[in-house]
């Protein structure tokens, strides 16, 4: 009755749990991730339910947060050629799409595009007339060139989107609705080099977002699992299946943000810092009313500059699997790390290589379980040496609490990830700028935690003018309806959609005191 | 010299520090720039003390929000369609562009028009930073009309503006933009060759490559980049750039009034600042910095707010709660010093009941052994050593 799972796919381990309408833990599963990422969640799946006992037929939700993505950008690995449609003249030709991106990436999408007539004014007027026969011209010769990706992009979409939908029309009836079409007002905000960038490794996406969808999809029929699946995306909201095979970039960045989601969770605290370690890396950022800061700066993935929504964070190669080193005396550490081989290859499991997790299990004061541990590389190893280490693993989440802080006062840091066990637990009251230091049982299943307790989200970005009788509390009044509406258009419940995120900026040197407000509202899943 | 795609990179980011937080976000001015000459070739930038006095120029801009120009990316040619109709209207073709202002956005557009048009730049401006209007300009000031001025819009429509002073031109011009949809593309100040060694703010254009390249540590190396910064200023007619404090922003204060971004941004002290707080208050530029009540340097000053890993600029439109930054301090021109320069855009201009301080005068100490350009030392020398 009404359960959830939550899924994580990450580049070592993925993870399952379970949890009811109310969101009681019932069951969390971890198993390694396979090289066909189906396999590991059909795995964590079985273990999960059955370390719960639970009837697959009482599950209703699936949700899953995936690196797939983000490593088929940094990797430009099965990128599907895109077609570019800007509709943007007169204005627009200055710079042409997929100017000033590496080269390489470039070709892996094709390198195409077609600049049209048509886009608006901040204020809603034209600047060039749409032409539909043009539009059709364009899509016509994408076609026959073999482009199956389209990615349209229109000046002041966010505002108004209608000419990008129109395209999207005369794109699906010519193409018998066989073409994949992203369209830049679902993706970024104002800012059209930055919102066409993604909107096109968006379309990019389009082969590896089928492949991640069927992946889940799969699983799940294997289990005779009944259930609605849904991705978890960069914002801590969800998105449907079907969502995430048209949107697949808004997925880009859901690991962390899931970590941040589950750490809420786990510890009720709505704001905090909040410290992620993996294998690899440790990841640090704050917070905010339950929701991981958004980046303002332009962000870059695979080297395109972006400006879509992103968490805030800051990373260093300071992770459980992270090879410490000693040279003539020295103690250095990382960032180069064993990842997923540090069950072979680290210290305590009979391996060669001195791993962090190695100077908090030599210390003492980490306990791991497991057939193959040894510890009998401590004999060899001056107590001296593992302290330094474990100084440098502090001063390296000191400086990345400093970092993520916003605020003087202190605040209470919740530390979840599995390599969370390299911070010495009696070492927590010396952390400066922190009250205190939460690592919460299932600190080690934050990530699908918060797969599995995530909202439906809505948001909106609109420039208004305030001098044409309106004011400043009916502009942001306006864009607070419109953001509820498009939770509850995304599948959120009406009586628990709360917002949660005003930004508003003023545009300079312009006297008509237009203000560009972006709310963002989030709820409950309707069942 | 030449002026290429790489030295674009760097005076992006050199004149966005010039820019003391103005001038909106370099990067679509860059990116135009950097194709136009990837399409034409590379720009001539002239000394500008070495021009025949007869020479003909016309500056060329954008105006209105930077904003706006980052979405409504331009069809390229724009500026050159203005610079067109004044020439047409003057009835004498330009021998050379130049910008008006050293910032963001504007310091790379004449480079646009100029590799469009094959015209060279001139390696000055009119502000030495960014200033919010049109007639804060020394050209203003050493008595040359902005007037009569172009002004186009992506859709191809171009004004003729000829107003009786600088400040109807400001006002007129700054109407057409909103109606030209937020942002425009202007022509005006044409001046002659001996106007831009009387009135000009030399070799800001150069310096302003310079800068980036330090900041970027393309052909320097050694040091931080902030310490690189100040190598480069010392001994230009600026003078040494001067490290004013390090932290993180912790309150961003903004309201708007007819167009200006105005607010207060609070920065709590790291390392040595630690336990001290530094209060800038900006109008879309950064006009005065308060340190725990001392002011430590004010408009026209150039008061630049540097990301703190990398010390790249961070315009005002962008400060955001939470970031950790470094702030810089650079002397501006003795030109830009003067009682009239300073009634337009000296501190009293903007609504403080303070005078101008030189930042050489603040901190004797930090200047008491630093290179001074020779105007600079004549004025200062005996308050410095």
């Amino acid at each position: 009755m009404g359960l959830k799972i939550g899924i994580d796919v990450g580049g070592t381990h993925t993870d399952a749990v379970v949890v009811s309408d109310k969101n009681e833990v019932l069951a969390v599963a971890k198993t390694n991730t396979t090289p066909d990422p189906t396999d590991g969640i059909v795995e964590s799946l079985d273990m999960v339910l059955k370390s719960g006992g639970i009837s697959v037929s009482d599950i209703e939700h699936v949700m899953i947060g995936t690196t797939h993505c983000i490593n088929a950008v940094v990797e430009r690995k099965n990128l599907a050629r895109v077609a570019v449609l800007r509709i943007c003249r007169p204005a627009g030709l200055a710079i042409p799409p997929m100017y000033g991106w590496p080269q390489g990436l470039k070709d892996a999408v094709g390198g195409r595009y077609w600049l049209v007539s048509g886009g608006f004014d901040y204020d809603g007027r034209k600047i060039g007339e749409f032409n539909e026969l043009e539009v059709k011209k364009c899509v016509r010769e994408a076609w026959e060139k073999g482009f199956r990706a389209f990615a349209v992009v229109g000046i002041f979409s966010p505002v108004i989107p209608e000419q990008e939908s129109n395209v999207a029309e005369i794109i699906n009836s010519m193409t018998d609705g066989k073409a994949h079409i992203s369209l830049s007002h679902k993706i970024g905000r104002i800012g059209l080099i930055e919102r066409e960038n993604a909107t096109i490794l968006n379309a990019a996406l389009t082969n590896v977002a089928s492949s991640a969808t069927a992946a889940l999809q799969e699983a799940c029929t294997k289990r005779d699992i009944n259930a609605k699946l849904y991705f978890s995306q960069n914002d801590g909201t969800l998105m449907s299946i079907d969502y995430a095979r048209q949107y697949p970039i808004l997925t880009i960045a859901s690991g962390p943000t899931n970590s941040f989601r589950g750490a809420s969770f786990l510890t009720g605290l709505r704001n905090a810092i909040v410290v992620d370690i993996g294998g690899t890396t440790l990841l640090a950022g704050m917070l905010i009313n339950g929701f991981p800061r958004q980046s303002s700066a332009a962000v870059e993935i695979g080297g395109v500059r972006t400006n879509f929504r992103m968490p805030d964070l800051v990373s260093f190669g300071c992770g459980g699997g992270t090879i410490v080193k000693i040279i003539n005396g020295e103690v250095l550490i990382g960032p180069e790390s064993v990842g997923y081989e540090l069950e072979r290859r680290a210290l305590s499991w009979g391996g060669d290589i001195l791993t962090t997790t190695d100077v908090a299990v030599g210390l003492g004061y980490a306990k791991i379980d497991g057939q193959n541990i040894n510890l009998e590389w401590r004999k060899n190893f001056s107590s001296r040496y593992l302290e330094k280490a474990r100084d440098i693993i502090l001063r390296n989440l000191q400086d990345a609490v400093e970092h993520v802080k916003t605020m003087k006062e202190p605040m209470p840091m919740i530390l979840v990830g599995g390599g969370g066990i390299i911070i010495p637990p009696d070492k927590y009251s010396e952390i400066r700028g922190v009250s205190e230091v939460i690592r919460p049982a299932l600190f080690q299943y934050a990530n699908a935690l918060g797969a599995a307790i995530a909202e439906v989200g809505g948001e909106v970005e609109r420039v208004f003018s305030l001098d044409s009788g309106m004011t400043r509390a009916e502009a942001l009044r306006k864009a607070k309806e419109l953001a509820v509406y498009e939770a509850v258009r995304a599948g959120a419940r009406q009586d628990t959609v709360e917002v949660v995120d005003i930004d508003e900026v003023f545009l300079a040197y312009l006297p008509s005191n237009a203000v560009r407000i972006r709310v963002k509202a989030a709820g409950k899943l309707a069942t | 010299m030449k002026v290429g795609v790489e030295d674009i990179k760097s005076l992006a980011i050199g004149a966005a520090i010039l820019g003391a937080g103005g001038g909106g976000d370099p990067y679509v001015g860059m990116m135009m720039a950097m194709k136009a000459i990837e399409e034409n070739g590379e720009v001539e930038l002239l000394d500008p003390l070495k021009i025949d006095d007869n020479m003909f120029i016309i500056p060329t801009a954008m105006m209105g929000a930077p904003t706006i120009m980052n979405e409504r990316i331009p069809s390229g040619d724009e500026t050159v369609k203005s610079l067109h109709a004044l020439e047409k209207h003057l009835g004498r073709r330009a021998d050379a562009t130049m910008p008006i202002e050293s910032g963001g956005i504007n310091s790379t557009i004449p480079f646009n028009v100029a590799a469009r048009t094959g015209l060279p730049v001139v390696d000055a401006d009119g502000m030495g930073r960014a200033f919010p209007e049109l007639q804060m300009e020394t050209f203003h000031i050493y008595g040359i009309s902005g007037s009569p001025a172009a002004i186009t819009d992506e859709r191809g429509n171009t004004c003729i503006l000829n107003t009786v002073d600088n400040y109807q031109l400001e006002w007129l011009a700054r109407g057409v933009t909103i109606r030209m949809g937020g942002a425009s593309h202007i022509a005006e100040y044409a001046m002659s060759g001996k106007d831009v060694k009387t009135s000009g703010i030399h070799y800001s254009v150069s310096l302003g490559i310079r800068i980036g390249d330090a900041i970027r540590g393309r052909n320097i190396s050694g040091g931080t980049p902030l310490e690189r910064l100040i190598a480069i200023t010392e001994g230009t007619t600026y003078g040494k750039a001067i490290p004013l404090f390090k932290g993180k922003i912790v309150d961003v204060e903004r309201r708007t009034t007819a167009g200006f971004a105005i607010g207060n941004v609070t920065i709590s002290g790291l390392e040595e600042y630690e336990g001290k707080t530094l209060n800038i208050a900006f109008q879309n530029e950064n006009l005065v910095a308060d340190c725990d009540g001392d002011i430590i340097a004010s408009v026209p000053d150039i008061i630049s707010i540097l990301d703190y890993d990398r010390a790249l600029p961070i315009t005002s439109e962008n400060l955001r709660y939470g970031f950790r930054v470094q702030v810089v301090g650079i002397p501006t021109p003795e030109i830009m010093r003067t009682p009239n320069a300073l009634k337009v855009w000296g501190p009293r201009y903007f609504g403080y009941d303070f005078d101008f301080i030189p930042l050489e005068v603040k901190h004797k100490d930090y200047y008491a052994n630093s290179r001074l350009p020779e105007e600079k030392e004549k004025k200062y020398r005996a308050i410095l050593r």
